[in-house]
């Protein structure tokens, strides 16, 4: 069973809808760290302001059975956008420390004159490293983007994918079985669904 | 940069799609539903929804089809009609709805959507701005409601903005549906106004006329309406999108 965590930010019916479209059904959408327990995939969404993410992750005491999953189980998971920033040490935008999952820092857009903040839209992605999953099957995948921060690796190795907006930034990270995406998957057509349908299979 | 859009701009009416010439005579093209499946594979890059009975009448929103046609739509989702609250926007938003369109809203409640757009960040609010030319040729705003509107077509894009709406589609009354092209001119004036994205709607029928729109004005997106839904002029009813890389070359 896939789990979404709904932590009482933004949408995540889309993200369902997806799932059910490409054919897995086995998707539920929970806030109870009881059933989280359970998950065999975890993706964590989100929209928002990095702090108010962070604080809503505490309200609804999910940071321990996160941390769980994701680190000593190990269960593949998946943080989309805010889900993804939440995933590193801290955000220039809040004073909230992140998860901490990755040597990464969430930074605010600095941007040659004429790139307007939100990056908002559809971008090309680049794959950065040889992996296993998230194959970019074709240079012209194109994902959908919003976004007013983004996430920086302190290692290469973490990064999966890289984006130009001004200049370049991470817009997919890896480590082991937590995977970070900016992108919005689940708005991005049939190439948000070929990334959710290996998501399913790994 | 982010890549340019190009995006079909759908009418509903009571949930069915029709499509209008200058904004009169809507012509029945078929359901919304089976409408956004053709769209996903056509690989739209957005998709603009009006609901243009909702606001004429004075109707609600008619959330239960949204919800269904959210629900089949896997692209970035833009709708308008009816919108009267930032409790609407929430729900809008709840269903899986990217940007809330706004029309009349920006005269007659101004600060609902001061407050959506602080609330749930601008890049969520598209104000819709709808042009005619006067009989002396000058460029007037449109008013739905018959409503006299105080400003000059200058002054009510400088009013819009200080809205702090995120994007502005602008459609051309006089071209809409006629299959003649955009009116450049209109859209250029307001390209040199705003900052913000600009979408040029209105009288699309060609290829080249996106193409043209696109490149020689440097707006960010073009609406289709006619070339979405039907074969040709005066055609029978198609549900069809261009390919990406038959418009858009340099990427």
């Amino acid at each position: 069973m896939i789990y979404i965590v709904d932590y009482g930010l933004g949408n995540l019916s889309s993200i369902k809808n997806m799932f059910k479209h490409i054919g897995i059904r086995d998707v539920k959408i929970t806030s109870d760290k009881n059933e989280l327990v359970k998950a065999d995939k975890i993706i964590l969404p989100g929209v928002g302001a990095f702090d108010n993410g962070m604080q809503h992750l505490k309200e609804y005491d999910l940071i321990d059975v996160l941390n769980k999953k994701a680190l000593v189980e190990k269960v593949p998971f998946l943080g989309i956008c805010l889900g993804m920033q939440l995933m590193t040490r801290g955000s220039e935008e809040g004073k909230e420390k992140g998860l901490a999952w990755f040597e990464a820092e969430t930074k605010k857009f600095e941007l040659p004159k004429g790139y307007k903040v939100p990056h908002m839209g559809w971008n090309y992605v680049k794959a950065k490293k040889n992996i296993k999953s998230f194959l970019i099957r074709d240079i012209k995948y194109r994902f959908y983007f919003v976004h007013s921060y983004y996430v920086q690796c302190d290692k290469d190795e973490d990064v999966l994918f890289e984006t130009e907006y001004g200049n370049k930034f991470h817009s997919a990270i890896q480590k082991d079985n937590i995977i970070g995406m900016q992108f919005h998957p689940e708005k991005s057509l049939n190439f948000g669904m070929d990334i959710l349908q290996q998501f399913a299979k790994l | 940069m982010a890549l340019k859009r190009i995006m079909p701009c759908l009418l509903l009416q009571d949930k069915r799609l029709v499509k209008t010439v200058q904004f009169k005579n809507p012509a029945y093209i078929g359901d919304p539903i089976n409408a956004v499946k053709i769209y996903n594979d056509k690989e739209v890059d957005e998709l603009v929804i009006l609901d243009i009975s909702a606001t004429k009448l004075n109707k609600s929103i008619d959330f239960d089809l949204l919800k269904d046609f959210a629900a089949e739509c896997f692209m970035p989702l833009a709708y308008g009609g009816g919108v009267r609250s930032v409790d609407d926007f929430q729900k809008l938003f709840t269903l899986g709805i990217e940007k809330v369109v706004v029309n009349s809203l920006l005269i007659d409640k101004p600060d609902i959507v001061k407050e959506a757009a602080e609330k749930y960040g601008n890049q969520s609010v598209l104000a819709s701005i709808d042009i005619k030319k006067s009989i002396s040729g000058e460029y007037e705003v449109f008013s739905h409601s018959k409503r006299e509107i105080q400003f000059s077509f200058r002054g009510y894009i400088d009013y819009v903005i200080s809205l702090n709406v995120g994007e502005i589609m602008i459609t051309s009354v006089d071209q809409e549906g006629t299959w003649n092209g955009y009116d450049t001119e209109l859209i250029k004036i307001v390209n040199d106004l705003v900052d913000v994205p600009i979408i040029a709607n209105g009288g699309c029928g060609t290829q080249q006329d996106i193409r043209d729109i696109l490149y020689k004005t440097d707006i960010q997106a073009a609406a289709i309406g006619s070339m979405a839904v039907y074969q040709k002029k005066d055609m029978g009813v198609l549900i069809r999108f261009p390919k990406r890389n038959q418009i858009i070359k340099d990427e």
